[in-house]
């Protein structure tokens, strides 16, 4: 298992090196002047100068991209904010915990939800609580994340007073945030663990456990779900990018101090290394993440092990 | 022109779609939002940036039957004219993720070995920053307009094109008639573009349909986010974003944008869950 | 010497019918069939012949929309299995009566390992704890001839000829009465068919289980079996015990099921078969089943439904004309 572990861990770092380019770059390219946009319109040309000097802005693109690399690696500093001149390190470490919590919170909400309405759907197929739970599905997947918070701050806000509509350090607020980011994840889990059901308990070897005379619960549960589990947690995998995109949107929305807001404000104000810093992160938070979920895949299909040597 | 034969694979296919009614429900209701689109400045009774400050904030009435926004503009001509922009994006940067990344994922599947490696590394370094992220940074850099919203998104949904389009590919490649085809001296251009794509068109064909909806889904986010179409400019998930500071006291202005989103992303689900039923039945429900 | 006075199971005009959307399938057309005990008796018969059903509605696992048992019954060890209650026929299945299915492959579970997959049988019908569960496999797995050592593989570490034997394994776990193996070598190559068929006929003798095998192929049932009852649309049309049945068949179906098999010792130009096709069992004909395919058919035949009749000795025979 280690030395996978290992050889994955080691895939990382190339592919860090990509993403951390790729933003660069995009950087670069982006209209604007981050001196004028941080000294105002009266600065003059010598402090404009001052700052793009200070800033690294005057050299070229690979000296630029090195000397960032660098300072990553070596002095773990993705730099300091145009903005606030804090560093970026700092403030990602204030933000990245809230964001992990929401996307985690929404995740596993998402996942023991719809496993579950799954797996009813599926024993109980065409039966009222079936073909309710396929309809409200479609409405989850067709709805958009920042709709549905809009709708249920709406509700549960302003009509009805019940729960906050920003913020997320109660448990109070973190409810609407965690079931509007969770509402299609769940969706599409649910789909799929109806179909990925309904297929299993077709196989033979379910019927050869009902041929020894084992209870219908058992076999569900212990036979048929855990056959049916290998292509959810792909489907859980793929809504982890989702989740972590949409996080983005889900504070936007509530207004939740996360890295995703962070990124967002920094690329409207040019702020570089905040963006940098923040895209980063969240990048090598999904690639961890996905990491986790082929380890789950390895645990639940024995036949994939042999790949894991 | 071709003439339709019957129990060819086309026309199994839409005798299989029709029977589907939500299928033909989306089918039907996305060629009213085309039709809308393309006649939006005959239907909508005013244009999208009329403005009427004394009448704005109102709510449904008569002459307003989505009501007003806060500038005093027709919120249903907005949604109309609307229709033509997530249209447009919609299908031009599903277009451009189709085109380049199935040509990439077509090279890729078709060639394997080290050209196989480099573009699947790369593809896989976009695919590690989450889609909507990549598009944000991507508009972010272009800069604002619908051009460069229609290409950020495109260029966001290209490695997962270029995946399902490498997958596809891989699958026939391995087949014999495709061995029999290089014997018979055919080109390797040739045998992708006449036996390799028609075998793969029902993946791509569903897959496109999907990338639709998630693709205007993806613009509505971008726009409510601020980066994308700027206003006057009516795109919904804009009028979304305009409204939402009004959800206290104008809720009507946040409920009419959504609905349309809505409706159009269970239209496009709707149509490509029934042409993947269509296209393979073995997949049974 | 076996016991073979008791009668263990016996099945009296069993009907199963399957409401699908093409019409009423009539699967199993009033059967009738008594095993004794420690009895190996053959099942064959072309496919769709209704012989699977058969075991199925034995084992009560008909899938119950949309099939169903319309009429008959079916008596096990004296008890009517169709008056049971759900919970009294699941201690039957695999207790007193276990099954094997034709294709190995997709018969085990693929994310347990098999001494797991043995063991659950064992405690399902027995009160023992886990490790004593898990001894009993690794006994029964040295018995089917594979290392107890591989009790923790997984099935697809296995091959196929060992798959089969793992799923005899399950099967006679708990010593039941009455084994239903339904095609159990047809998936495998003629090799290890003959080490499978060498297993069962060694189990059957250590435990003298009752064997009822479902097959299309006379060889392999004629390496196991004690007596032979031939299926037809639904119904027995033949029976007899191998002996007889083989060296004198008297039902035409039967004559051209023998016929059919290449003989190495005799040079033809073309090889037999049976002209035309099984019924429809949606549409069964009225009067003998056999009789649109039959050379010997007559009015009464076409009209009228043979019923099994004593020709020789303990040699039966739906049809008008046997003698």
């Amino acid at each position: 298992m280690f030395p996978y572990l290992i050889r994955r861990i080691l895939a990382m770092i190339p592919v860090a090196v990509g993403v951390s380019l790729i933003i660069f770059t995009l950087l670069y390219i982006t209209p604007g002047d981050p001196a004028r946009l941080f000294l105002g319109q009266e600065a003059n040309e010598e402090s404009l100068q001052e700052f793009r000097r200070e800033h690294g802005l005057d050299k070229p693109f690979l000296t630029r991209y090195l000397s960032f690399a660098y300072d990553v690696v070596v002095h773990q500093d993705l730099g300091r904010s145009y903005a606030t001149r804090r560093p970026v390190s700092g403030e990602i470490a204030s933000t990245f915990p809230v964001t992990l919590n929401l996307s985690l919170g929404a995740i596993a909400l998402a996942t023991a939800l719809g496993m579950t309405f799954g797996v009813v759907c599926a024993v109980k197929q065409y039966s009222i609580f079936d073909n309710v739970t396929m309809v409200i599905a479609m409405l989850g997947i067709s709805t958009p994340i920042f709709y549905l918070g809009i709708l249920l701050i709406l509700w549960f806000s302003v009509r009805l007073r019940w729960l906050p509509s920003s913020g997320f350090d109660t448990m109070s607020q973190r409810l609407l945030p965690w079931i509007t980011l969770s509402a299609t994840s769940m969706s599409i889990i649910t789909r799929m663990t109806r179909s990925s059901m309904l297929e299993v308990i077709r196989s033979d070897y379910i019927r050869t456990a009902r041929a020894k005379g084992q209870k219908e619960s058992v076999i569900i549960i212990k036979h048929a779900l855990r056959n049916a589990l290998i292509p959810i947690i792909t489907i859980v995998g793929i809504q982890l990018g989702h989740l972590m995109g949409g996080s983005i949107l889900a504070e936007s929305v509530f207004s939740i101090p996360g890295v995703g807001r962070l990124a967002v404000d920094g690329i409207k104000a040019r702020d570089y290394p905040v963006v940098q810093g923040a895209v980063l992160y969240i990048a090598m938070a999904y690639m961890v993440l996905n990491l986790i979920v082929d380890f789950l895949y390895a645990w639940v299909d024995p036949r994939l092990r042999t790949r894991y040597r | 022109m071709f003439t339709l034969r019957k129990n060819s694979n086309l026309h199994l296919t839409l005798v299989r779609l029709s029977r589907n009614r939500l299928a033909v429900l989306g089918l039907i209701v996305l060629l009213l939002l085309v039709a809308t689109a393309v006649f939006a400045p005959w239907l909508a009774p005013y244009h999208f940036a009329t403005q009427d400050l004394l009448a704005a904030f109102e709510p449904p009435s008569w002459a307003h039957p989505l009501g007003t926004d806060d500038f005093g503009r027709d919120i249903l001509s907005r949604i109309i004219y609307g229709a033509r922009v997530s249209l447009q994006v919609g299908i031009f940067a599903v277009a451009i993720a189709m085109v380049f990344g199935g040509v990439l994922g077509a090279i890729s599947g078709y060639y394997g070995g080290r050209i196989d490696g480099v573009i699947m590394r790369v593809m896989d370094i976009l695919l590690s920053i989450p889609q909507i992220l990549l598009a944000i940074s991507i508009a972010a850099a272009l800069g604002p307009g619908l051009l460069n919203l229609t290409i950020a998104v495109g260029v966001a949904a290209l490695p997962t094109f270029a995946r399902v389009v490498r997958g596809a590919v891989m699958s026939i490649v391995g087949q014999e008639f495709i061995e029999a085809a290089r014997c018979m001296g055919a080109s390797d251009a040739w045998i992708i573009a006449r036996h390799i794509l028609p075998n793969c068109s029902a993946p791509i064909i569903v897959q496109s349909t999907l990338r639709v909806a998630q693709a205007i889904l993806a613009a509505a986010a971008l726009s409510f986010l601020g980066l994308g179409i700027q206003p006057p400019f009516p795109e919904w998930g804009g009028m979304l974003a305009g409204a939402r500071g009004y959800v206290r006291d104008y809720a009507y202005m946040t409920i009419f944008p959504g609905l349309a989103i809505m409706i159009t992303i269970m239209a496009l689900n709707f149509l490509g869950d029934g042409l993947r039923d269509a296209m393979d039945p073995k997949m049974k429900r | 010497m076996p016991q073979h006075d008791e009668i263990l199971l016996d099945i009296s005009d069993l009907r199963v019918q399957f409401h699908t959307d093409t019409g009423l399938v009539k699967a199993v057309e009033g059967l009738n069939l008594r095993l004794r005990k420690g009895e190996a008796l053959g099942l064959a018969g072309e496919t769709g012949a209704g012989k699977t059903t058969t075991a199925l509605a034995i084992m009560q696992i008909i899938a119950s929309p949309p099939g169903r048992i319309a009429s008959g019954s079916i008596h096990f060890e004296g008890k009517d299995m169709l008056a049971l209650s759900e919970e009294e026929k699941r201690h039957v299945r695999g207790g007193k009566i276990s099954m094997i299915f034709q294709d190995p492959m997709t018969s085990l579970n693929p994310v347990l390992p098999v001494q797991e997959q043995i063991a659950e049988m064992v405690r399902l019908h027995n009160a023992v704890t886990e490790a004593e569960a898990l001894d009993k496999a690794r006994d029964m797995l040295g018995l089917v001839g594979i290392r107890p050592e591989r009790g923790g593989d997984y099935p697809h570490q296995f091959s196929g000829g060992m798959k089969q034997r793992v799923v005899i394994a399950i099967a006679l776990a708990c010593n039941p009465s009455l084994l239903i193996a339904d095609e159990p070598t047809t998936a495998l190559d003629v090799t290890i068919q003959a080490q499978v068929l060498e297993v069962m006929r060694e189990l059957k003798q250590h435990y003298n289980t009752a064997t009822i095998l479902i097959s299309h192929d006379l060889g392999v049932i004629a390496e196991l079996c004690d007596s032979v009852a031939v299926m037809y649309a639904g119904r027995i049309v033949e029976t007899a015990d191998a002996k007889s049945l083989y060296a004198n068949p008297l039902h035409p179906y039967t004559q051209g099921l023998f016929q059919s098999i290449p003989d190495l010792t005799k040079n033809v130009k073309r090889l037999f078969s049976l002209p035309g096709l099984p019924p429809d069992p949606t549409d069964l004909p009225a009067g003998c089943c056999f009789s649109p395919r039959c050379e010997h058919a007559d009015d009464t035949c076409r009209n009228m439904q043979p019923e099994l009749r004593e020709i020789t000795a303990g040699h039966f025979a739906a049809c008008f004309k046997a003698a």
